[in-house]
């Protein structure tokens, strides 16, 4: 608490300067209408005379200065507080591209300098990697885009009939050679097969496959992942059921921030962005619906959304 | 004899390309691709220098390196942190427990990070020696 009242203290945490800090404006400001306000009171009684309306006026002098420099500072202080978040920003993206570019670096520094003329696999197996490494650079960035566009407001997405199920049977196809590697069983449970959404098909696919893509990758040496489609009252629900590695309680509030990635899930695979959902939250609320999960750490997550359903014909 | 070194680092590229640059240098090269490999490669092969990545999957590299100074028998086998954490605490602790160089990845050219692990073993021979 007492903290909190240390102008210094929080002018630091803001890496700002004195006189651009908020609380210590906010000092400032409380000195010049205390003199604003003895000023006025001398002022009144000198011309005035009336006790009742000089008081009035000096009250009233008060509460509009303070009123007007709270107005200020918070909007001071709400600027600074982004600022600081867009340079931490900054620093998590910067990293996040680098280990991707000092891949590709350190293959290009090794190619020029080996004296090893390599086979014809090993020219295949530095392809891959060159390649895999600038495809994490290529979705890294698509994805700051697309966070960046849904920040700024400039994001339309289109509302079409949409079949959950057709897409769901398309991602089962997509991820079934990523699955049978991982030793995952990977089923689609559907309840009823005329169930239609209102959604942007394409950005609805990308949360979709972002689910039931981080199921398969955070289920350790094999396991079950469930899809299932099913109605609730007025809403469609999708859902993805894995028995993996879990989150703990803990992080269970940060997994829809930006940038967040759970312990457990470093622990499974160090690569990953944690950008994926939180762009699918920004995309299912947008769309009118609701995501959310449940987690039992060692035991498996289950990951939902629920979009209206519309009502075919 | 060979010097021995073991490369515990989760990204196949760093792999194939630094662990090729060593080997090509005349050293004998062990991967490890996590944690808990690594530390048990290291603890039963006796290398004569670390090279440790400090984000890793299944365990992670302060946990290993922990690991490293509390056994006996790996207690002395010097460390290189190659990594991509440049925060500052991250270095401080790192040092503080013992690493004899800490690399950040991106400042380096896969040369110039040879040629620091290289230096790194000739002067640990030299401190060997004078003991």
């Amino acid at each position: 608490m007492l903290e909190s009242l240390n102008p210094v203290a929080s002018c630091k945490k803001y890496g700002v300067s004195i006189w651009q800090c908020p609380q210590f404006l906010f000092v400032i400001i409380g000195l010049v209408i205390i003199i604003a306000i003895v000023i006025t009171y001398f002022l009144a009684v000198f011309r005035i005379g009336d006790p009742t309306i000089v008081s009035l006026l000096v009250l009233s002098v008060g509460a509009f200065s303070l009123a007007l420099n709270f107005i200020i500072t918070n909007s001071f202080e709400r600027m600074a507080e982004v600022s600081k978040l867009k340079s931490e920003f900054i620093h998590i993206v910067s990293h996040q591209l680098r280990a991707p570019l000092t891949n590709i670096n350190f293959t290009l520094d090794f190619l020029t300098s080996t004296k090893m003329v390599p086979t014809k696999e090993e020219q295949v197996e530095y392809q891959e990697i060159l390649r895999e490494n600038s495809l994490r650079m290529g979705d890294l960035i698509d994805n700051l885009l697309t966070v960046a566009r849904i920040e700024s407001g400039d994001f339309p997405l289109i509302k079409n009939k949409v079949s959950l199920e057709d897409i769901a049977q398309k991602l089962i196809v997509k991820f079934k050679p990523y699955s049978i590697a991982s030793n995952i069983k990977l089923m689609l449970l559907v309840a009823d097969h005329s169930l239609v959404v209102l959604a942007d098909p394409l950005w609805v696919e990308q949360v979709m496959e972002n689910f039931v893509d981080n199921a398969i990758k955070y289920t350790k040496g094999g396991g079950e992942v469930k899809i299932k489609i099913f109605r609730r009252n007025t809403a469609v629900f999708f859902e993805v059921q894995d028995d993996g590695v879990g989150i703990p309680p803990r992080e269970q509030k940060l997994i829809f921030e930006k940038f967040f990635r759970s312990a457990n899930a470093l622990k499974k695979q160090t690569e990953g962005t944690g950008l994926g959902l939180h762009i699918a939250k920004k995309i299912i609320e947008k769309l009118g619906g609701k995501i959310g999960f449940s987690s039992k750490e060692n035991k498996g997550s289950t990951f939902w959304f629920c979009l209206p359903i519309q009502k075919n014909g | 004899m060979a010097k021995k070194i073991l490369l515990i680092e989760d990204e196949a590229a760093l792999q194939k390309s630094l662990g090729g640059s060593l080997t090509e240098e005349g050293f004998e090269v062990l991967s490890a691709l996590d944690g808990e490999v690594g530390e048990r490669l290291a603890k039963s092969e006796k290398p004569d220098l670390v090279i440790l990545d400090l984000i890793l999957p299944r365990k992670d590299g302060l946990e290993v390196f922990q690991s490293l100074k509390e056994d006996e028998s790996t207690r002395d086998i010097p460390v290189v942190v190659l990594t991509n954490l440049e925060k500052i605490e991250h270095v401080e602790k790192v040092l503080e427990m013992g690493a004899k160089t800490y690399l950040v990845k991106a400042n380096y050219t896969l040369k110039e990070i040879v040629e620091k692990i290289k230096q790194t073993l000739a002067s640990e021979e030299l401190k060997s020696k004078n003991k």
